[in-house]
This record gives C-alpha cells, sequence and structure tokens, in this order.
C-alpha cells in the first residue's frame, strides 16, 4: 500500500529537492546578485514556503478562474455593459488605471521573472516565478478588459506609448523603473513587501472598489478574480521581509532603509489613488483619509508592532504621510486641474454635493483652504475663462510629482527642498523624496524628467501642441475639461437613446 | 419563427487600440492573444541604469547578439496569453492525473522488470534536475528577453518545465510507493554518478550564459530536442520489453508537451533566421556548439540505459535534430 504523504512533505520533495549545489560552474556565477546588496544569507532552507502550490494545482485554480473571468466580459461587451456604468465622469478612474497601472503590473511580471531567476532559495524562487505568472496575468486581463471600454472612449488608446512619455505617468514608470533596477533583494521588499503587502489595499482596492460602487461590472470582475492571487503575493511579501530579518542581524540597517525608502515612494504615488477616489468617482467608495486610517494607520500600525521584535521601524516620516492625508487629494486634483490640457483623462470642478461630501470629509482643511479655491475657479469657468495653467511646472527629482505640495503644517506655503550633487542643483518635494536621492545620488541624477526633457527638445517640439502630438494624443478628445469633451456629448446622447429605448 | 431581441446598436468608435492598429495598417479588431502580448513592454525613456547591469537599459535588446528590427515578429505560434496558456495546461495535466490514477488502479508499475525497473529510476527520475535547470533558464530567457512576444511564451515555459519536473517528481514517488526515497537516491545519482555528470555539466555551463537568445538554442532547440526523443522515444520503446506500459503512459504529458513546445521554438527561430545573414549565421553556431556538447553529453546515459544500442539512439536523435535545424533555416 502507498504511505500516502503530507502535503508540507510532498511539496518539499517535489520542489526543495529539485536544486542542488553546483560544481561545474561556481554558485556565484549561477547567482551573481545574490550577495552585492549585502544581504546576508546564513540558510535558505529556513525558508518557509507561505503557499505550498504545486503547478498542477496552480494551472487547475488558474485556468478556473480565467474561464469564469472571461465569459464576464464576453458579456459584458455583448450587453454594452459600458453603459450601464454610474457615469461617464468614472471611466476617467479607468483611464488612469490602463495608463498607469496595468504598465506596473507588467513590470511586476518581469522583476518577479528577475527575482524567479536571481534568488538562491529554491522556495522563494518558485514563489517567485509564480508571481511572475500571476502579474502577467493581471496585466493582460486588465488589458483585455478594459479593451472593451476602449473602442467606445477616449484617453486609453495609447496606453504603452503615453506610459513611456507622458508628465504624470512617469510618477508611477519611475517607481517601477527603481525597482526593477535595484537588486533581487531590494525588489523583493520594495514591490514583495512595501507595495504588495503594506499599500496595496490602498491601490488595488480602492479601484476595484471604485469600479464595484459605480457599475463597473467588467473592472470589478476582475479584481474579485485577482484577491487569490494579491493574498499568495501579500503572503510571499511578509515572509521575505521576516526571512531576511531573521537571517542575519547585519541585514536589519538594510532592510530599514528600504522600508523608509520604499513607504515613501509608495505613498507619493497613491497620491493619483487619493484623488480618484476624492473626486474623479461619481459614487465614493470612502474618502482617501478614511481609507488611509483603516489601511495604513490602523493594518500597518500593527503590522510594524509585528515586527518591532526585530529591531523594525515604522517607516520614516509616517506620521507626515498621515498628516498630509487631509491635504494630498484636494493639492493632486487641483494639480491635474491645472493641466489638463496635457493630460489623457478629463477633470472638472467637484458639484455642490461632492463639495459638501468633501466638506464633512476633510472638516479640518476642505472649506478653508481648498472649497475658495474651487469657487473662484467655478466663477473663472462661468465668465468663459476655465482656467488652465500654461507655465511647465518644476518637477521633484525623486518622485516626478509637480512641486505643488506644501510644507508639513503649513498649507499655504509650497514645501521647496534641495540638494546639490556633482555641482548640479536637484529639486525636491518634500524631506522623504530628499533623503532618497541623498542616499542613491548616483542612481536619482538619472531620472528622466518630463519637463526637463521637454525644455531639451527632447519630446516632439517647443510648444504644447508638439508635445501633445508626440504623446499620441487625440487633441480635443483625450485631454481638456470633462464638461466640454466629445465623450461627454456622446454619453449623453447614448443614455437619451437608451431611455427612448426603454420607453418604447 | 425568428424572435427579435430589442437592444440597443451603439457603434464602436475605435477598433483596438493605437499601436495595434498602426502594426495592422488599419483599424480593426485585435485578437485577445494580440492585445494582451503587442508593445506591451516599454521600450524608451528608461529612468536609472540597472545596478545588476550598469551598462544596458532595464529592458535593452543587446543582450543578445541576435538583432531584429521588429522583436514583436517573433509571434507564438500557439498565440498564448495568459488564459489559453492555463486553460490548455490544465487539461493537459488532468489527463495526466488520470493516468497516474489509471496505473495505481492497476498496480502497473508492479509489471516493470525488476532490470528496467532500476533503469528507470537510473534515467527518468533525475531528469526533473535537468528540467529544473531548463526552469531557470526559460525564466532567464523571460527576465533578459527584449519584446513580450518571445518573454511571456518564456515564462510559461518555465512553468511547463516545473510542472513537468513535478510531474518526475510523482513518478518517483509512485515507484517508492509514495515515499521520497526513489528521489533521493536519484539526486545522488544525479550529482555523482558517471552517467549523469556530462549532462550535469552541461546544464550548470547553461546556467551562466548570459545571451538570452543563445539560451534560447542551447535549452529550447538543443537541449529539449535532444533529450526528449531520447527518453521518452527510445528508451520508452526499450522499455516495453519490460512491462513499462506505465512509465508510457506516466510520461505521455512530457511527450505531448514537446511537441507543442517545438512549435514555438521553431517558429521563433525559423523567423530570427530569416531576418538576416548575420542571426542565421550566429544561430548556426550556437546550434553546432550546444549540439556537440549534448551529443557527448548524453552517450553515457544512453550507454548506460541502452548498451551497446546507446550510441545508434543518440545518433537518430541528432539526426532528427539537424534535420529540423536546416528546416529553421540553420546551417547544420
Amino acid at each position: 500500500m502507498a504511505k500516502k504523504l503530507g502535503l508540507k512533505q510532498r511539496y518539499g520533495l517535489l520542489t526543495r529537492g529539485l536544486d542542488w549545489e553546483t560544481s561545474y560552474q561556481p554558485m556565484d556565477k549561477v547567482f551573481p546578485e545574490a550577495t552585492f546588496e549585502g544581504i546576508k544569507i546564513k540558510d535558505w532552507d529556513k525558508w518557509q514556503d507561505p503557499f505550498r502550490l504545486t503547478m498542477d494545482a496552480y494551472w487547475k485554480f488558474q485556468s478556473e478562474k480565467e474561464r469564469k473571468l472571461y465569459a464576464v466580459l464576453d458579456s459584458f461587451a455583448q450587453n454594452n455593459g459600458q453603459l450601464s456604468i454610474s457615469d461617464v465622469r468614472y471611466l476617467n478612474a479607468v483611464k488612469l488605471f490602463i495608463t498607469g497601472v496595468s504598465p506596473l503590473e507588467y513590470q511586476a511580471h518581469r522583476g518577479f521573472a528577475h527575482a524567479g531567476r536571481q534568488l538562491p532559495g529554491v522556495g522563494p524562487r518558485i514563489a517567485a516565478q509564480m508571481q511572475s505568472l500571476d502579474e502577467l496575468r493581471h496585466a493582460q486581463t486588465q488589458i483585455h478588459t478594459i479593451s472593451h471600454y476602449n473602442k467606445f472612449f477616449d484617453g486609453m488608446h495609447e496606453f504603452p506609448h503615453m506610459h513611456d512619455r507622458v508628465w504624470y505617468l512617469s510618477v508611477p514608470k519611475s517607481f517601477f523603473d527603481d525597482a526593477r533596477t535595484a537588486g533581487p533583494f531590494e525588489f523583493m521588499i520594495a514591490i514583495g513587501f512595501a507595495f504588495e503587502y503594506v499599500l496595496t489595499n490602498l491601490l488595488f482596492v480602492p479601484f476595484m472598489s471604485g469600479a464595484a460602487y459605480n457599475g463597473d461590472m467588467a473592472t470589478v470582475t476582475f479584481g474579485f478574480s485577482a484577491q487569490s492571487d494579491e493574498s499568495r503575493h501579500m503572503t510571499l511579501g511578509i515572509e521575505v521581509i521576516k526571512f531576511l530579518l531573521e537571517q542575519h542581524p547585519d541585514n536589519l540597517p538594510i532592510v530599514q532603509k528600504w522600508v523608509d525608502k520604499w513607504f515613501w515612494r509608495g505613498y507619493k504615488v497613491l497620491g493619483l489613488v487619493a484623488m480618484m477616489m476624492d473626486y474623479m468617482l461619481p459614487k465614493k467608495v470612502m474618502s482617501w483619509k478614511e481609507a488611509w486610517e483603516i489601511y495604513f494607520e490602523q493594518a500597518g500600525g500593527a503590522l510594524f508592532e509585528d515586527l518591532a521584535r526585530y529591531g523594525l521601524k515604522p517607516p520614516k516620516y509616517h506620521e507626515q504621510a498621515t498628516a498630509d492625508a487631509e491635504h494630498l487629494s484636494h493639492q493632486n486634483w487641483s494639480i491635474f486641474y491645472n493641466y489638463t490640457q496635457a493630460a489623457a483623462f478629463h477633470t472638472w470642478l467637484p458639484e455642490d454635493d461632492e463639495m459638501a461630501w468633501l466638506s464633512e470629509k476633510y472638516p479640518n482643511t476642505f472649506d478653508k483652504y481648498y472649497r475658495p479655491r474651487f469657487e473662484q475657479w467655478r466663477q473663472m469657468e462661468k465668465d468663459g475663462n476655465r482656467f488652465y495653467n500654461n507655465a511647465l511646472p518644476q518637477l521633484c527629482q525623486t518622485c516626478q510629482i509637480p512641486m505643488a505640495y506644501t510644507e508639513p503644517g503649513d498649507p499655504t506655503t509650497i514645501c521647496f527642498r534641495e540638494s546639490e550633487y556633482k555641482g548640479d542643483k536637484y529639486h525636491f518635494c518634500s524631506d522623504g523624496c530628499k533623503d532618497i536621492f541623498d542616499n542613491e545620488p548616483e542612481k536619482f541624477s538619472q531620472s528622466w524628467l518630463p519637463v526637463h526633457q521637454i525644455f531639451q527638445g527632447n519630446c516632439g517640439g517647443a510648444d504644447l501642441g508638439d508635445v501633445l502630438k508626440w504623446y499620441n494624443m487625440n487633441v480635443g478628445a483625450d485631454n481638456m475639461d470633462q464638461n466640454v469633451s466629445p465623450e461627454q456629448a456622446l454619453w449623453d446622447k447614448w443614455q437619451a437613446e437608451r431611455s427612448r429605448v426603454a420607453a418604447e | 419563427m425568428t424572435i427579435d431581441l430589442k437592444t440597443l446598436n451603439i457603434e464602436p468608435r475605435r477598433q483596438t487600440f493605437g499601436h495595434i492598429a498602426r502594426r495592422f495598417g488599419e483599424d480593426r479588431p485585435a485578437s485577445r492573444y494580440e492585445e494582451g502580448m503587442l508593445d506591451v513592454q516599454a521600450t524608451k525613456h528608461f529612468h536609472y541604469k540597472p545596478f545588476w547591469e550598469p551598462d544596458k537599459e532595464l529592458y535593452d535588446a543587446s543582450r543578445t547578439e541576435i538583432v531584429m528590427q521588429d522583436w514583436y515578429a517573433l509571434r507564438d505560434p500557439r498565440q498564448y496569453y495568459y488564459a489559453t496558456y492555463n486553460i490548455a495546461r490544465a487539461g493537459m495535466r488532468a489527463a495526466a492525473q488520470h493516468n497516474f490514477d489509471f496505473v495505481e488502479k492497476r498496480g502497473m508499475l508492479g509489471n516493470l522488470d525488476a532490470g528496467w525497473r532500476a533503469k528507470v529510476e537510473d534515467y527518468l527520475l533525475p531528469l526533473r534536475h535537468v528540467a529544473w535547470g531548463a526552469n531557470m533558464n526559460a525564466t532567464q530567457i523571460c527576465d533578459r528577453g527584449y519584446g513580450t512576444a518571445v518573454t511571456a511564451p518564456a515564462i510559461f515555459t518555465a512553468g511547463d518545465q516545473l510542472g513537468i519536473a513535478q510531474v518526475i517528481g510523482q513518478i518517483g514517488m509512485d515507484m517508492a510507493g509514495g515515499g521520497g526515497e526513489a528521489l533521493e537516491a536519484a539526486k545522488e545519482k544525479w550529482m555523482t554518478a558517471d552517467y549523469w555528470q556530462g549532462i550535469r555539466k552541461l546544464v550548470e555551463n547553461t546556467l551562466v550564459e548570459q545571451d538570452w537568445f543563445q539560451l534560447f538554442i542551447a535549452q529550447n532547440l538543443v537541449i529539449d530536442g535532444i533529450i526528449y526523443p531520447l527518453v521518452y522515444d527510445s528508451f520508452d520503446a526499450s522499455g516495453q520489453a519490460h512491462g513499462a506500459a506505465a512509465i508510457s503512459m506516466l510520461t505521455e504529458f512530457m511527450s505531448e508537451w514537446f511537441s507543442e513546445h517545438s512549435r514555438w521554438t521553431d517558429a521563433v527561430i525559423k523567423v530570427a533566421a530569416a531576418e538576416s545573414g548575420t542571426n542565421a549565421a550566429k544561430l548556426s553556431a550556437w546550434f553546432t556548439k550546444w549540439r556537440d556538447q549534448t551529443g557527448e553529453a548524453v552517450r553515457p546515459l544512453a550507454a548506460h540505459v541502452l548498451g551497446d544500442g546507446g550510441d545508434a539512439a543518440v545518433d537518430q536523435a541528432l539526426a532528427t535534430l539537424n534535420a529540423r535545424a536546416a528546416k529553421l533555416g540553420l546551417s547544420t
């Protein structure tokens, strides 16, 4: 009679046993990136496999999920599901997602392939390979979902071209380029831990909940479908950090520096999510401030309490990010309102009921600092003088966001920081971004800053029209205020037609 | 009688994404394979040089000596994207599991002659380490390759090779009555038995190859292209006289996978070789280099399994591979 092994033993035999110590080629040539970051691993066998998935089970689960997902996508397309969303304005969140986030899923796919080849331990290597497959899944399912919207709406049709060029898309792109160009251990902390574990509930969840609240059944279906992948990724992220901290005390200062850096890098990218939640969703899920309280202050707080036993401290400047939560979305929406003529999505001013919601959610700041600004812009728009800012903004050398954030504790003064490196001056939006530069000036002095590049003549030409053409922007359709967009007019027409048919 | 459903007819404003329409030369609907693959990898304006390779960009076509005007010419004839890949493999693996259950129910492994059973433990079980090396190489091709057309199927192949290593692992457990003893013994053979050392050296040599297209030739065309026919055709055929029908059933997954995998491998190489004489010359040089190494490396294993018939089986595998390479535009 066959003696049946337990799951753990069976998994161990089918995976851990595959690896061997090479002798015809030296191990440091087989794994050339194992040591240069200074991380010390005494025993890879101490790695606890966070999920014991063999390929047969992987193919089975994933294929079942894919069958269901694509059935929903087909039915959504057949039934003109795009007409059932809450409002056409919602689609601007989808545009931000396909141009800003889906390419990051792809980057994660390639990044985990790199880690899945370079990490010397067989357990983390296989886990990283599976995550690489999953991330390709996410990139492709997102493209396939949004493909249908692209047939009817603007701003999505050039997502890879724009991701490589457009000014605000350099924010997410540089974030991931930063992680990808780091060594495999830093990548695992940056993406596996900081992004997928600490911050994922502030990126993925708001977009997917936003989709659910706004009737976007296609997007919410891939969101649900990706959930079990995401929970595997989170488990991997937490296992990585614990493993590194348990392996050697010398790893702690290195990991701490990465946690500090990647918290701040991630937080800056999430500013785009903050304005999406507070301004772009016609039906709002919760405010950015509420999300920050639940997902960072509470959940992140508990996490870092748990990690304190390894000597790890909560990320530097997290108190400032918490204080900023009162301001972040309003300042970001203002930036995009200023520069909508150069963006591939529309902006608009909040309606009265939305202003009331913002006052309620931000009682300390909205009425005092931001309502007057929006009211003035509203008056200008009424007077036929919708405000567009025609001066190109200065960008932060690190996060690449226009330098429009205010000083901590002083919301009426713009925050500027600078550093000097090899005789050149570099500018930053915050102490966090300055610290990151100062720790790795050789890296961050390389940043491809869109505004600098425009001024240097590398982006199609000298005036805005040339640059937008170089972006492959469909001028007058992809950009400008929502209210004057062709897509708004079409939406109104389609909805009228829909009502007419329904009434017949 | 027809049923006339009342629906709203809304005309699409475009059929696909701009980058795809430009490739088509017109705006027409694209397949999911095309939309999920074409131009998905970033190509321009990278922010930082990699710490691990400061002389290159993050995605850099110069990680191989092969030069393509358009890397998206390297299409996958299976047109796999993630969903279709997983659905195909889940089906194949379910069929394989059916075979495992069948073999167990009939006690078919008990029909193996004792002598041949020892041979199977010698040749088949250590192959999971070859598959594991192939998994690392496929992951390396995905990592260092250029353009989603070739890198996406590469990570699928990594999953395949791990899956194959695990199919072999499952056979090893079944042969040991459910435990790991046979697999542990097989690893010892992989590390020390004379007839495995040539292959282990060959695999370790591939693990340090940095040119990803050369690795593609070494692994996908040459190593797979010699070992699969040798093991799953020649060795398997000899086993039939020794009650090894169960082994054929348990390794059917590998035979089926190899013919599918070869379709992709061949399509990629054929297009790259047709691109230029320089490409064809490089690919041919890599082919002969790895073919000669692999041919020599497998001879001791073939002799161990087939005795005097070993060399002939290797020669036959080499002849088949040469003919295949010639059809792809390589000089052999």
